[in-house]
């Protein structure tokens, strides 16, 4: 990171401190909030903001030191963000269902 | 001066996130349910891929965001398989 101007530099680490602060924030929703409906909120701040943030600060370093548009750290972030929703969806599928099995086994006790 | 600046945001970008690994291990011990430890271990896999894309930013190196694509997909295939498995009972249905 030798080299880089002082006008990339400080939006750069802005970003990646953002991204540390928007993780950390969903993780520690992860574990402090209550229910398993709640929980399944907090950590996709962290694959979105998080990775978003992480992406671009990448993308804007790798540009200026060698001079040509680098975007493969988007890669990450596409497939990230096409698959994200597939997990969360199959998790709340399979977290509904056991809740009904087992209230339906504690209504037929 | 603008190194400075990136190797400490890069440290506590790090730093962030491995405290946000520790919090998502806690739920997976602790986590009452198996869908809260399949999220815990997705936020993990998360977290782990944020760190290796931030210290392939510091070290300059580029083999860093191969593993952190590997660390991406595998996570995806575990967690959804691990979903399904909880869902339906089993991973591939005949």
């Amino acid at each position: 990171m030798i080299g880089l101007p002082l006008w990339a530099a400080v939006p750069v680490a802005l970003l990646l401190v953002l991204a540390g602060i928007v993780t950390l924030t969903g993780s520690i929703g992860l574990l402090r909030l209550r229910s398993f409906h709640e929980r399944m909120h907090a950590p996709t701040m962290g694959m979105t903001m998080g990775v978003f943030c992480v992406a671009l600060a990448a993308t804007v370093i790798a540009s200026l030191l060698q001079h040509r548009p680098i975007v493969h750290e988007w890669l990450i972030c596409l497939f990230l963000f096409m698959t994200a929703p597939v997990t969360a969806i199959l998790l709340m599928q399979s977290a509904r269902r056991r809740q009904r099995k087992r209230t339906g086994a504690d209504e037929s006790k | 001066m603008s190194a400075t600046i990136l190797h400490w945001a890069g440290g506590f970008a790090v730093l962030c996130f491995t405290l946000g690994l520790g919090c998502a291990a806690v739920r997976l011990i602790r986590g009452p349910g198996a869908e809260d430890r399949v999220l815990a271990l997705d936020t993990i896999y998360i977290n782990g891929m944020l760190i290796l894309l931030v210290l392939g930013l510091r070290f300059g190196a580029g083999l860093y965001f191969d593993v952190a694509l590997l660390i991406a997909l595998f996570g995806f295939v575990g967690s959804s398989a691990l979903a399904k498995f909880l869902l339906r009972g089993e991973v591939i249905e005949p």
